[in-house]
């Protein structure tokens, strides 16, 4: 099998300190230490367990970013994968996930045109928004499945998955090639190994330019992101005085006058 | 992300910061001769340390991710025996995954069989930080380095057999105590005879005290001379589990390190090799074996101090009472200031025993490949003493420390240290069996008293002076550790004249400490020296712990004398 795994080097959110933030509200990245995106590392896990059930499975990571993201793909091949690209490209600078998941498309087509399964994390911890594994699908023209907890096989023509959903899981079943994001919950990574490090730590991880996977350059960077930020607001939570209320008639309806008078209900 | 080993300035300068490693990595790598053969292997030396470094790193992770996390799990579950086989906590079999995902395993092994080549140096400072984590799991994984024996005294078609399967995680066992030959192996009574219709031999008997008594490949120490009673009548065998034949009839309940199983063994005619030659077992193999052990006791020791330490300031800084946190109080920081300065002189010993321990090793195997050079063989009889010598220190010394710093690190958590819901406990009963497995620290002053008796100590501390004494800026403190010795030397001259058996033999503990108390003291102001950032303060401490003691043991052998 032909396993892409998409993988996103991103700032450490989880660890904030007090310099996280510029005092234009914006992160500092520069203060937080940049790590493999936690869900991508799950993401990774389900990848690798394949490759070990199927032997002659290549698993190959696929990163956007500038250069010191290239780090994402020599972590991931400390822990197991056999390569990757660095697409990397000053106009696919400021994309949004939209052009970032064209980006992505247009280059799993250029490299991995018989790819039967491409995995990612759920979400990013920087941008949390979970559309870029579907706009991956969606552009490839492939089935996605969201949520995967487990793979619980895989036959190299259809793929049969645990799926996280509200209230409960659901097991679902489709054909290859497809698309799934993975959750946190899932299997955590195995850790780096010793020899693989030694290995590969010297290995350069190869580039793709927007020429490279001939993109058409409206569609990438800020040129092809429909987003645009309007404002950024430097938020600070602050705890709000409390008040007790018992279960009597006239609490609760005080309590729904308020709420309406605040417009928070009706 | 927390990292036992990078978020630790100290391990760092042990591993990295010694001129030895030069020699080390030159030896250990045959001036870079895997470069080319193995992806994996060094171009030259900084390639080497670099590597070196990460791969503690990934221990450091593993450690901090899943072993730390998992200890109290496996201390509360610990190992079961089910059906004559050892099932470990699931935590510990989680661990074990871990690790030889990480392929921490066969570290020291030539790449040849799949190992990672890795000096002793490296492999005990990834032992030291994975007992910091979870004493009783170092205990079944580090077992790894029994591998070293058969490495040195077994044929190279066992080598070929065992040392892969080990590189790739198979555990390892040394099956030596009996119920009637604990420290006095000689005593040992597993029957091993000749089937001469099946051309192997075959074991009979059984076994006590066994840690990981249930591993994949076994050293067995056994009686293979009929007729015999003493040391000369045993050999070393390998018992490979895949053939059968050896049931766990229990497990032991211990006071600590419950996560590793500590099994009664039955050897049912279980097939068996012979390991190197015959009546060898016990004088040649078995010391071989027991100073590797012995290394990695005080290793494991050290980790558990390293433990005590961190519990330690973590509670006083957290902890309030009287209006402020308790490390503000003379009293604690008096405690803290103990464990910190045995740690470090503990530690400090540790890795200068690795070192030598490193250069011998390696000069021994080059001479099993070529004839050494007359320097050479200068260097590895020098080495191989310096290592005979300070493994009974370190051992001993640590395992001792381990313990006082488990009870100190109790002492500042106050009446929550003696309730079982601090890491504390577990560290305080973890640390108990250091001072008495592989040699209790009366045996390991047995080891060492020789080089007091025939002066290598005294010539040790002298040759360390011309480095020690360069520090000009601690002249204080060098003119103080001359005092030291030379009441040392007092002492020992006594005990010397008095050729009296018994009386050496009351003065033993009090001189082995005496001796280690000032070598680790020169290597204190030799670290001082180096990094006062890490190491001013903790060496003026232990130094002043060190002259109180030394001044204590020479009063005690003078009065022994009479």
């Amino acid at each position: 099998m032909n396993i892409v795994v998409l993988a996103k080097q991103v700032p450490d959110t989880r660890n904030v300190g007090p310099d996280a933030m510029t005092p234009e509200g914006t992160v500092n990245r520069s203060a937080l230490p940049a790590i493999f995106n936690p869900e991508d590392l799950n993401a990774l896990e389900q990848a690798l367990r394949l490759k070990e059930q199927n032997p002659g499975t290549t698993v190959t990571v696929l990163t956007m970013g500038p250069d010191r993201a290239a780090e994402v793909v020599k972590e991931a091949m400390y822990r197991g994968a056999d390569g990757g690209y660095l697409l990397t490209d000053r106009a696919f600078a400021g994309a949004d996930t939209l052009a970032t998941s064209y980006a992505l498309s247009t280059a799993i087509r250029h490299f991995a045109p018989n790819v039967d399964l491409i995995i990612g994390g759920r979400q990013a911890i920087d941008g949390d928004t979970a559309q870029v594994g579907p706009q991956v699908a969606e552009k490839l023209g492939l089935n996605q499945i969201t949520y995967t907890e487990e793979i619980l096989s895989c036959d190299g023509k259809t793929i049969r998955v645990v799926r996280h959903i509200d209230g409960g899981v659901e097991t679902v079943e489709t054909a290859l090639p497809c698309v799934l994001t993975v959750n946190g919950s899932a299997a955590p990574c195995r850790p780096r190994n010793a020899k693989r490090v030694m290995a590969y730590k010297k290995a350069e991880v190869p580039h793709l330019t927007c020429a490279d996977v001939e993109a058409d350059l409206n569609q990438c960077g800020l040129a092809g992101s429909p987003t645009k930020v309007k404002h950024v607001e430097n938020i600070v939570f602050k705890a709000k005085e409390s008040k007790q209320l018992t279960g009597s008639d006239e609490d609760i309806n005080g309590l729904i006058q308020e709420l309406l008078a605040s417009h928070t209900i009706g | 992300m927390a990292n036992y080993y990078n978020d630790n300035e100290k391990i760092k300068f042990e591993v990295g910061q010694n001129a030895l490693m030069q020699r080390i990595v030159a030896l250990k790598e045959r001036d870079f001769a895997d470069k080319g053969q193995y992806d994996y292997a060094p171009e030259d030396y900084e390639d080497a340390m670099d590597s070196y470094n990460r791969v503690l790193d990934i221990v450091g992770e593993v450690t901090a991710d899943v072993v730390a996390p998992n200890a109290e799990a496996v201390d509360a579950e610990g190992p079961h025996c089910e059906g004559g086989r050892v099932r470990y906590a699931e935590k510990t079999a989680e661990n074990l995954d871990v690790m030889t995902k990480a392929g921490m395993n066969g570290m020291t092994m030539p790449r040849r069989y799949g190992g990672l080549n890795l000096p002793v140096t490296v492999y005990t400072a990834a032992n030291e930080i994975v007992s910091a984590g979870d004493a009783s799991f170092e205990n079944i994984w580090s077992l790894q380095d029994c591998i070293e024996t058969l490495y040195c005294f077994g044929n190279e078609e066992q080598r070929q057999k065992y040392i892969p399967r080990v590189c790739a995680g198979e555990t390892m066992s040394m099956d030596l105590t009996e119920p009637d030959a604990g420290s006095d192996l000689q005593s040992v009574m597993l029957k091993a005879t000749y089937d001469e219709e099946n051309k192997c031999w075959r074991l009979n008997g059984s076994k006590r005290f066994i840690t990981n008594g249930d591993s994949d490949i076994h050293l067995v120490l056994a009686r293979s001379e009929a007729g015999t009673r003493d040391g000369r009548g045993l050999s070393m065998f390998i018992y490979d589990k895949r053939d059968g034949g050896v049931d766990v009839r229990r497990i032991e309940n211990k006071l600590g390190i419950h996560g590793s199983p500590t099994c009664e063994l039955v050897y049912k005619n279980a097939k068996c090799e012979l390991c190197g030659d015959r009546k060898l077992g016990l004088i040649k193999y078995v010391m071989s074996l027991m100073n590797g052990a012995r290394l990695g006791i005080a290793a494991q020791s050290v980790g558990l101090s390293q433990a005590a330490y961190n519990e330690a300031v973590a509670y006083a800084q957290d902890r309030k009472q009287f209006g402020k946190a308790i490390i503000e109080f003379p009293a604690v920081r008096e405690m803290i200031g103990n464990i910190q300065a045995r740690l470090d002189a503990g530690r400090a010993l540790l890795y200068e025993t690795a070192r030598y321990v490193d250069i011998y090793k390696a000069l021994e195997d080059i001479s099993r490949e070529r004839k050494l050079e007359a320097e050479e063989r200068a260097e590895l009889k020098r080495f191989s003493r310096l290592a005979d010598a300070f493994t009974p220190l370190a051992k001993g010394m640590n395992s001792e420390y381990a313990n006082q710093n488990g009870y100190d690190c109790i002492q500042v958590h106050g009446g929550s240290g003696f309730m079982l819901e601090y890491a504390c406990q577990r560290i305080y009963r973890d640390a108990r069996i250091t001072s008495i497995y592989e040699g209790t620290t009366q045996l390991q002053t047995v080891a060492a008293i020789r080089y007091v008796t025939n002066g290598f100590y005294a010539q040790v501390m002298e040759e360390m002076m011309t480095e020690t004494s360069a520090a000009a800026q601690y002249a204080a403190q060098v003119e103080r550790l001359k005092a030291m010795t030379e009441k040392y030397n007092t002492v020992t001259a006594a005990v010397r004249e008095k050729e009296n058996q018994e009386v050496l033999d009351f003065a033993a503990r009090h001189l082995y400490e005496m001796a280690a108390d000032i070598i680790m003291s020169h290597l204190m102001l030799q670290h001082a020296a180096k990094a006062p950032e890490l190491f001013e303060q903790s060496m003026n401490h232990f130094l002043d712990m060190a002259e109180a003691e030394v001044a204590k043991h020479s009063v005690l052998v003078s009065r022994l004398i009479g």
